[in-house]
């Protein structure tokens, strides 16, 4: 408070209309400061709509990779559109179920212990740490062993996973009112048993949200997977062994390409990526507002 | 506040948790398991790519920091990919800065809250682009679009002090200066929503005090608004400097892969998350090594920043409770 005194002391001193068009200029540049950011944005989902749209059927979404040099018209990205869902479906398996049970523990049995504070902590360290770290972490400890394969992909999305579900399902674990875990206390149910069948349910509209935003951010990763699945242009259905690839890693191969028909190709995957990406946004809006019974 | 509800919170009574059936002790087991992994894997992550650039920084020595980068040579210096990646980061947040606090200071002190919801909506929209469609996009369309105006600048301050040497040729379209920019756009919407959230707990009262003296609302945000938050956004524009530092592919694509020191912000140049992505495929040996050591170096940067900057956030965020 006698901070905000002192800066105001000064500026109460200047004549009475320069402080209100300084005011009205400061408000005029807050307007402009989202539409900087929205002109941008308009500009890129307008040019990969118009780009992509022109690509995009239904056979182009089904059909191998041709050669980088054919026209735009031919092939399809079928093997990048297979290899994302399987991916980031196992990413998901392994990682949502390690991430719940993380922020069980620092919610329902943690509380303020120092330990529980520090793996909090570090889980919101970890959504920093860069996507490519991640993909030369699993290089180092399983591509130099067992190959490339969808599998090691996996595991690098799922360390991109893993900390931001941690930190959401926290959140939501703490909007769960106390009330419902000493009910079933005193209704003599062990502490198991009151956070799988009473808490998580109860948390369970914010917890599905907030595992689908993680799910639509990893799913447009490609540095993870660059040197964990490499990228290969035939359909490789087994996700245990062998090179596959992926969308945003042919979208990364087509962008660099000199050709006009792979760079359509690329702009038809980028038109798949983002549409994926934003029904999985839309999923966890939906969600929250289906299931928003605690939040506020 | 969260302290006592966590204190308060339901647990079960002393006879009950001295005969715990086995069940109910393995799930804790297990939750704690879970927990512990984000620990371990930080850990892993530090051990695993620490030792497969242990031949690089045995090799190199102190030159792994000089700037003479030839992998054909058996040169791994690393120089030019640390001033890269310092260089495309810093125009990432002297764009993104402003633009995020205005709008969070927008968001929070200016527009009523039904307005406030989708203009939180469109920022989030712009975190769910993909990385790699920012890349595609900077470089089949953006980086051809900006070359024009570079070069009409470049030759427009060429010979002038400090702008010439900043913005002078050579220029092209994929330089710093445009992988700056791309870096700009994807960490606004991290830095506005912390941003926004720090500047949310600025009390009522405080602002409300400070109009009933008749402040205007500018004199408000100074006044108030920005020692109040001064702490949390500190920590948000880290956190946005962190993202900057670590992002890749839009990076890769639009950077002009040209490892060169140069004041030059429209030249190309390369970062070290750049350099990784494009040269990892084929490196071996030594070079796979040092390649391997740039993935370290740019995940102590990360971890320090991250941890520098989170701890300003919580900071400021349990401040804020305690006024």
């Amino acid at each position: 408070m006698a901070r905000a005194g002192t800066g105001l002391q000064h500026d109460l001193r200047e004549p009475r209309s320069w402080r209100r068009s300084k005011n009205r200029i400061a408000t005029v540049l807050l307007v402009l400061a989202p539409v900087v950011v929205l002109i941008p944005l308009g500009f890129v989902l307008f040019t990969v709509i118009a780009k992509g749209a022109s690509v995009l059927s239904w056979s182009f979404l089904t059909s191998a990779i041709p050669p980088s040099v054919l026209p735009a018209d031919v092939g399809g990205i079928g093997p990048a559109v297979l290899g994302t869902i399987e991916i980031t479906a196992l990413a998901t398996v392994m990682a949502v179920p390690l991430g719940v049970l993380g922020a069980i523990y620092l919610h329902e049995y943690g509380g303020n212990r120092p330990l529980a504070r520090l793996i909090g902590f570090m889980a919101d360290v970890m959504t920093g740490v860069p996507s490519i770290v991640m993909g030369l972490f699993i290089f180092s400890v399983w591509v130099l062993h067992f190959g490339f394969s969808g599998l090691a992909g996996a595991f690098a999305l799922g360390c991109l996973i893993l900390p931001v579900v941690i930190r959401s399902t926290d959140e939501m674990l703490k909007l769960v009112p106390d009330s419902l875990r000493e009910g079933s206390y005193a209704l003599g149910a062990t502490k198991a048993r009151v956070t799988l069948t009473v808490v998580l349910p109860a948390a369970l509209g914010g917890i599905v949200s907030g595992v689908l935003l993680a799910i639509a951010r990893a799913a447009g990763e490609t540095a993870p997977l660059l040197f964990t699945i490499l990228t290969v242009t035939t359909v490789n259905p087994n996700l245990f062994s062998g090179a596959s690839t992926s969308l945003p890693s042919q979208i990364f191969v087509n962008a660099s390409a000199p050709y006009a028909g792979a760079q359509g190709r690329g702009w038809g995957a980028a038109l798949t990526l983002i549409a994926i990406a934003f029904t999985l946004m839309i999923a966890a809006r939906l969600v929250t507002a289906r299931f928003a019974r605690y939040a506020h | 506040m969260s302290t006592l509800t966590r204190q308060q919170q339901g647990r079960p009574a002393g006879s009950l948790s001295q005969r715990r059936p086995p069940g109910d002790r393995g799930f804790q087991v297990l939750a704690l398991a879970a927990g512990l992994l984000v620990l371990v894997i930080l850990v892993l992550i530090a051990v695993s790519t620490g030792q497969q650039a242990s031949s690089w920084f045995s090799a190199e020595g102190t030159k792994i920091f000089s700037s003479s980068w030839n992998p054909a040579a058996g040169q791994f210096g690393a120089l030019a990919f640390l001033y890269g990646t310092a260089i495309t980061a810093v125009i990432a947040i002297v764009i993104a800065v402003p633009v995020s606090v205005g709008t969070a200071l927008l968001l929070t002190e200016v527009v009523p809250y039904r307005w406030a919801r989708p203009i939180v909506s469109v920022i989030d929209l712009l975190a769910v682009v993909p990385s790699v469609v920012w890349g595609l996009w900077g470089i089949l369309v953006f980086a051809p679009w900006v070359q024009g105006i570079y070069h009409a600048a470049g030759s427009g301050v060429e010979g002038v002090p400090v702008l010439g040497s900043l913005f002078g040729p050579p220029t092209s379209g994929a330089s710093f200066f445009t992988a700056g920019i791309i870096l700009a756009f994807m960490i606004t919407p991290i830095v506005t929503s912390l941003s926004r959230e720090v500047a949310a707990t600025v009390p009522a009262i405080d602002k409300e005090g400070a109009y009933a003296l008749g402040a205007t609302r500018l004199e408000v945000i100074r006044g108030v608004v920005l020692p109040h938050s001064q702490g949390g956004i500190v920590g948000a524009v880290l956190l946005g400097l962190g993202r900057a530092m670590g992002e890749t592919i839009a990076a890769a694509l639009v950077i002009g892969s040209s490892a060169t020191i140069t004041s030059h912000l429209l030249a190309p140049g390369y970062n070290m998350p750049a350099v990784i992505a494009n040269e990892f495929g084929e490196a071996t040996g030594v070079f796979r090594s040092a390649l391997m050591g740039l993935g370290v170096l740019l995940f102590i940067f990360t971890i320090i920043i991250n941890v520098i900057a989170r701890a300003a956030v919580q900071r400021s965020a349990r401040r804020a409770r305690g006024a």
